[in-house]
């Protein structure tokens, strides 16, 4: 029997995600199940960077809130057709990444990292000294009342982030599967040994860094549309920032299911949480999360899942 | 309007600041500059000693400062703690370095929202003799509520750096950062020497929590604007070096006040990250590194 | 001196850390499939000439050219590619992966302009005969990280052979290792040598030296102090003096 290839599984399960949507008229479920998709796109960015070469981005608020920010700017000009702000977002995402790992790559990832943390600072600075966007007051956006084809613009939404994550999990795992995937893992066990193996250490992490910012770029720019009330506080919220590393933590760094695991876990348990107990609390379950899984199963689900399978195989009786 | 008598406030309010921005600074300079631990946590246990010291300046009206020297000992043990745990958990192992990111950030993250549970979102201060009046001479007019912290920075600074310079247990932890691996196979226990480094590190966090707190109101989320600005005067200022850490503190802060009279006080978390990226891109090892 | 061109020819390569000079105005010269060693006490300076061979670290002055190309300018990823390439003293595995698995990341990233890459043998069937030529074909599929010591040495050996070097500079391949091992790893070298790539071998373990090579270089203090064969350099009376002292 022939063996399914796994990229089917994203787009069977997207396909039927997408067929699912159509039948649900309580937009509740797409306003969460957005966020879950958000999240997705997040952790599967940030992994590409983070789980397959090694080098942390704390700033991933920042790239997502170029995305949505690059979408208020196009916005106030020219209101332009979702596709359009994303792939804008996506662009400049990308080149900021590209930047920033050109300044520091060429370093420790140490110093990779601490460039992250405060790029996002200092973009969000800039952002609320820019009264064309609303400064620290934010700005208003209006949602379109409808869009032809889908029953609301949120369920559109929906399906436009749905998309985004199937594209993110396919990049993902095109990356891993790839000799840039190789490559990135080579890195990340032992850069100078890969250096001297023939490795283009320094290409290949830019580019990783590119198309991570760049996805993220991208899961933001819809933000607008979706909150329709953007300020600095909401685009860059930590929570972008500590989830897009919990997640791929928590579902396995190693694996491009990894992420999709941790995002739908932990953005199912949040969206609890914020629910029943209080949206701060719920941060910090992110937080306690992190450090129990860092400490104790740094592989994440994945990394359980494999070792189990590993014990299987020592006992073939059972 | 800017005058000469602006500027020349803006200088010297700098100064001040980057005297504070020293001490600040001075518990990464051992941790991550000494230490090679990137405790990126460090700001939100500065923001832990502000609180500790509100609340003892409230309930019972001690000074700040004394409080938060009283309370360093133990902040001392809690990163005696903290390095325990750290090293157990992730030195030596293969890929360390970004578990050992990932614990931190996410005990940054704990520790910052359990003070937003206990306190809430608004800003606290304290209340002192020195907070309020300013001293002045010449043209120049010095708030006493910065004086205080850049007095106290300074002697905590120049105390470390006779303990590192001048005492057996400062130069073993030099020595540690320097090599430790020749150190272990002369039988000296160096973990127990970074121990010592990292503890001593998280207590000055704590005494600079006190001056954060006479120099400004406090919440919880103000640490993350100072993480951003500890790692650039760190680099800036060579990594593990105690002169260099001071200077880079005094450059960035008349730099940052500078900008904040001249453009805004908004533009100021800017500065520090155009510094970190002008540093790593020109000098890595920073003004006087190695 | 021969007129047989050079593979690699590093003049007046100089290197120095804050006020520390490493390496001063050292000239060599390495002609394709020869085997040299190089010697020297320890903090000679050898450890810093490899990484300004390979890359590692960018020299302060002189120039190094490989197969006609001046290379002092290059990243260390592309002078491998070119063939010129390095072990590690303290091997360097890619401890996620498998002993197989590490030898695909040169073949892919450095090997491919061999004209045995043009063969249809995937990557991993490569691998496995190289892992044939250094006797760790049995180990292929296990976890690089949990080798014993020669066999590590082999797997940085095997791996630097998998990026189809014309020049490999074997770093204290042998420090550390049993007598058995030590002729284990010589004749493993000369077998690669064989092979037409030419080799330095970078070795305290004098007998392995004389038993190796062609021709020995001997550093001090960052200086070359002697280059010739074997036993002339042996019998150097400076030589004599810097390794057992006056």
């Amino acid at each position: 029997m022939r063996r399914i290839p796994s990229w089917v599984w994203p787009i069977a399960v997207a396909v039927f995600t997408l067929a699912l949507s159509r039948f649900v008229e309580n937009d509740y479920y797409m306003f969460a199940g957005y966020v879950v998709l958000q999240y997705i796109v997040l952790a599967s960015a940030w992994n590409i960077l983070g789980g397959y070469a090694g080098y942390v981005n704390f700033g991933s608020a920042a790239f997502f809130a170029i995305g949505a920010y690059g979408t208020v700017v196009l916005d106030q000009l020219v209101e332009p057709p979702l596709v359009v702000a994303i792939l804008f977002g996506g662009i400049v995402a990308s080149l900021v990444g590209l930047v920033t790992a050109y300044l520091t790559l060429r370093l420790r990832g140490v110093f990779f990292a601490i460039a992250t943390l405060a790029l996002a600072i200092v973009l969000q600075t800039l952002v609320m000294n820019w009264e064309f966007v609303g400064g620290p007051l934010g700005v208003y956006t209006t949602r379109p009342d409808s869009i032809a084809g889908f029953p609301s613009y949120v369920n559109y939404l929906f399906v436009v982030m749905l998309v985004l994550a199937l594209i993110a999990v396919l990049v993902a795992r095109s990356i891993e599967l790839s000799f840039v995937g190789r490559g990135l893992a080579a890195i990340r066990d032992n850069e100078l040994a890969a250096e001297c193996c023939g490795v283009p250490t320094f290409r290949l992490k830019v580019l990783a860094a590119m198309l991570s910012g760049g996805l993220m770029g991208m899961a933001g720019a819809p933000f607008p549309y979706y909150i329709t009330y953007l300020d600095p506080n909401s685009a860059f919220s930590i929570a972008y920032g500590i989830n897009s590393i919990a997640m791929p933590l928590v579902g396995g760094m190693s694996h491009w299911i990894g992420p999709v695991i941790g995002a739908v876990l932990l953005a199912v348990v949040q969206q609890v949480a914020t629910v029943t107990i209080s949206s701060e609390l719920n941060l910090m379950i992110v937080g306690v999360v992190l450090i129990s899984f860092i400490t104790l199963a740094p592989n994440g689900v994945v990394g359980l899942f494999e070792r189990y399978q590993q014990q299987r195989r020592w006992r073939p009786g059972k | 309007m800017v005058t000469f008598n602006l500027l020349l406030n803006a200088v010297v309010s700098g100064i001040l600041l980057g005297g504070f921005y020293a001490a600040v600074t001075i518990g990464i300079t051992i941790a991550f500059g000494m230490l090679d631990i990137v405790n990126i946590a460090h700001p939100v246990f500065i923001v832990m000693g502000s609180f500790i010291a509100y609340l003892v300046n409230r309930m019972f009206g001690v000074d700040p400062i004394v409080t938060v020297i009283v309370a360093s000992p133990l902040f001392f043990l809690l990163g005696v703690a903290i390095f325990r745990f750290y090293h157990a958990a992730f030195e030596g192992s293969g890929r360390g370095s970004l578990r050992g990111l990932a614990f931190f950030f996410g005990m940054l993250f704990v520790i910052e929202v359990t003070l937003l549970l206990a306190f809430g979102v608004d800003y606290r201060l304290v209340r002192t003799t020195y907070i309020g009046p300013n001293v002045g001479f010449a043209h120049i007019d010095l708030p006493l509520r910065m004086v205080m912290p850049f007095v106290g920075s300074i002697a905590l600074v120049s105390g470390l750096h006779i303990f590192f310079g001048h005492t057996f247990v400062g130069r073993a932890i030099m020595a540690v950062a320097q090599d430790e691996f020749a150190l272990s196979l002369m039988a000296v226990d160096t973990v127990a020497i970074r121990q010592l480094a990292f503890g001593i590190a998280i207590a000055t966090a704590a005494i600079a929590g006190g001056f954060l707190i006479v120099i400004q109101p406090v919440e919880p989320s103000l640490g993350r604007e100072y993480i951003g600005r500890v790692f650039a005067i760190c680099v800036l200022g060579g990594m593990g070096s105690i002169p260099g850490t001071v200077i880079a503190a005094f450059i960035l802060g008349v730099v940052e006040t500078m900008t904040s009279t001249l453009w805004g006080p908004s533009w100021a978390p800017a500065v520090s990250f155009a510094a970190l990226l002008l540093t790593l891109a020109v000098r890595p090892s920073g003004i006087m590194g190695r | 001196m021969t007129m047989q061109k050079s593979l690699l020819q590093a003049n007046s390569i100089g290197k120095s850390f804050g006020g520390f000079v490493a390496l001063d105005a050292v000239d060599i010269a390495v002609r394709p499939g020869e085997r040299v060693g190089l010697i020297g006490p320890n903090g000679s300076g050898k450890s810093t000439l490899v990484n300004c061979l390979s890359g590692a670290i960018n020299s302060d002055a002189g120039t190094i050219s490989f197969d006609g190309r001046a290379i002092e300018r290059l990243p260390a990823y592309q002078r491998t590619r070119l063939g010129l390439m390095r072990t590690f003293q303290i091997p360097l595995p890619f401890m996620s992966m498998t002993v197989v698995e590490n030898l695909t990341i040169p073949l892919r990233f450095a090997g491919r302009r061999h004209p045995q890459a043009m063969t249809t043998e995937s990557d991993i069937e490569q691998a496995l005969l190289i892992l044939e030529d250094v006797g760790l074909r049995d180990k292929a599929a296990e976890s690089s990280a949990g080798l014993t010591q020669v066999e590590m040495r082999k797997l940085e050996l095997a791996r630097a052979v998998a990026a189809r070097p014309k020049l490999l500079i074997a770093d204290e391949t042998m420090a550390g290792l049993s007598n058995a091992e030590v002729d284990e790893i010589i004749l493993l070298l000369l077998k690669l040598n064989d092979q037409g790539i030419a080799i330095i071998m970078i070795e305290h373990i004098m007998r392995a030296v004389i038993a190796f090579s062609q021709r020995a270089i001997v550093l001090v203090a960052g200086r070359k102090i002697a280059d010739d064969t074997p036993d002339v350099v042996m019998n150097d009376a400076e030589v004599v003096r810097a390794y057992l002292g006056e």
